[in-house]
């Protein structure tokens, strides 16, 4: 007969925790950011057609690293989230708020119940009237949630890409657009270069703030973000 | 097999999960005997191609027998991007059900990540017209009209519905709703290949207002209360609502013009 090990829940977790941040860290990182025109989501993703990046509602976007079939179980089951409370409620009563306590609710029930957490970190924005009224989310494996305002970095060295963020000259200044968030992120992303030829690897898309139809996420294309990152066009910051 | 997770139906979705939320359940089963006199109907709806796309237009009016229930409603809806939808029927049924066809493409769209084609669209509201079958025969009829461009074919496409959820493929033009036996007339006499999109429009008010002349349930463009048909015009760019201004200046003149003319219809 074996005998029962005792490990205390301490280490327990901490198991739990080294492991799905040992997950994430082999990911490649996303950005999220505020700007005057909406809400950017930008990643670093050499795939056209397996997204880390995905529209949940009319003003409500999702991004996330990590495992791909975890994260897209859990895009999945937003989306069906938002259009059933949608669908049953009102379109205004779709929020990025409730969402993201519904994925730190099951995030943390897997975490502790599961055999094994998800390795994913994801970001739940809803773009505002403004950019002082964006909501961004940030959550992680474990169910820990978190209210960030401007930006969000996730993913493989989310500290050493935040500080290069933070050292990006649009960093600091209010009045950010676009495409200098666009030329910022592909800067500070590793695998990416500052240049037109990043467009292949970089998967970008919006939530809109002047949207005229009631959907604002837009997912640019390769020549979008081509146009955005050459040079001479769209500076003003 | 190791079970798959939920298809990209928002409607299956809710047939499993929550099927208190479905429009037919949420309407009381109606005595035998009883037609749809009790609740509002919403009537005539027209859509005809022309060169770019296609244009659908409907009146305002609902009635509940001999009354007008409103001035107000509205019975064509943009379902996405590249698609609209009219309804006539049942007005509380027509709308609901409208409404999740909406849902239902949208979330198609976002969990697959690309459009549904043209005619899985019409596919899909088919079958949701067929699950109100037992609805239909106790009165609480729905049938819709669906149209949109179709970026495969380059060209607008109009599909009708049967209640048993009978999808047929319309040509040219097609009408639907109590006033469309005046409608169909109107159209074949005033359209023709090639419109433009403000001939289409124009073709579209008039062939309603000759349906709202005949058809009692129909209503007309009021001038006094400046309610014009709801119109859209689906092509290349995407469903776009005709404005107010374009409306009002286009029911107007088919008004100066009739009166211009002072014949006995």
């Amino acid at each position: 007969m074996s005998a029962q090990f005792y490990v205390s829940p301490e280490q327990l977790m901490k198991d739990r925790a080294d492991f799905a941040r040992k997950g994430i860290a082999r990911g490649r990182a996303v950005i999220v950011a505020s700007c005057v025109e909406g809400i950017a989501l930008v990643a670093e993703n050499p795939s056209g057609s397996l997204h880390k990046i995905g529209e949940i509602y009319d003003r409500i976007g999702f991004a996330a690293v990590g495992k791909y079939n975890e994260f897209e179980s859990l895009r999945q089951a937003g989306v069906r989230y938002a259009d059933t409370r949608g669908y049953s409620y009102s379109r205004q009563d779709v929020t990025a708020r409730g969402l993201a306590s519904v994925y730190a609710q099951s995030l943390g029930a897997v975490f502790t119940a599961e055999a094994k957490p998800f390795e994913v970190e994801l970001a739940v924005a809803e773009v505002g009237a403004t950019p002082g009224a964006d909501k961004l989310f940030r959550l992680n494996y474990d169910g820990s949630i978190s209210e960030q305002s401007g930006v969000i970095i996730m993913g493989g060295d989310a500290e050493a890409l935040a500080a290069a963020w933070a050292q990006t000259a649009v960093a600091g200044s209010g009045e950010l657009r676009l495409a200098a968030v666009i030329r910022a992120a592909a800067t500070v992303l590793p695998g990416v270069v500052a240049a037109p030829a990043a467009s292949s690897v970089l998967e970008v898309a919006v939530l809109h703030r002047a949207s005229s139809s009631r959907r604002t996420f837009r997912r640019l294309s390769t020549a979008d973000i081509d146009s955005q990152l050459a040079p001479g066009e769209g500076t003003q910051t | 097999m190791p079970e798959l997770p939920a298809g990209p139906s928002f409607l299956e979705y809710l047939n499993r999960e929550r099927p208190d939320l479905l429009p037919a359940a949420s309407v009381p089963a109606a005595a035998p005997g009883h037609g749809p006199g009790q609740v509002p109907h919403a009537t005539t709806i027209v859509a005809l191609a022309y060169a770019d796309g296609v244009v659908m237009a409907g009146d305002r009016r609902a009635t509940i027998g001999n009354v007008i229930a409103s001035r107000h409603i509205e019975k064509v809806y943009e379902t996405d991007h590249f698609s609209v939808v009219g309804i006539a029927g049942a007005a509380g049924l027509a709308i609901d059900i409208a409404r999740l066809f909406t849902v239902e493409l949208e979330h198609y769209e976002k969990i697959e990540g690309t459009l549904l084609s043209l005619e899985g669209k019409a596919n899909r509201l088919a079958s949701m017209i067929r699950s109100n079958l037992s609805m239909a025969m106790q009165g609480m009829s729905v049938v819709p009209l669906f149209a949109g461009y179709d970026p495969h074919g380059g060209q607008g496409r109009i599909f009708s519905f049967d209640v048993t959820g009978g999808r047929y493929e319309e040509i040219e033009h097609h009408c639907i709703g109590s006033g469309s036996v005046f409608a169909r007339g109107a159209l074949k006499k005033l359209w023709r290949p090639g419109l433009d999109r403000v001939a289409a429009v124009s073709v579209a008010v008039e062939a309603l207002y000759d349906a709202a002349d005949d058809d009692s349930a129909t209503g007309g463009p009021d001038a006094v209360r400046r309610l014009w048909p709801v119109v859209y015009a689906v092509d290349a760019d995407g469903a776009t609502r005709i404005g107010e201004q374009e409306l009002s200046e286009t029911a107007l003149a088919l008004i100066a013009r009739r009166t211009a003319q002072a014949r006995e219809a």
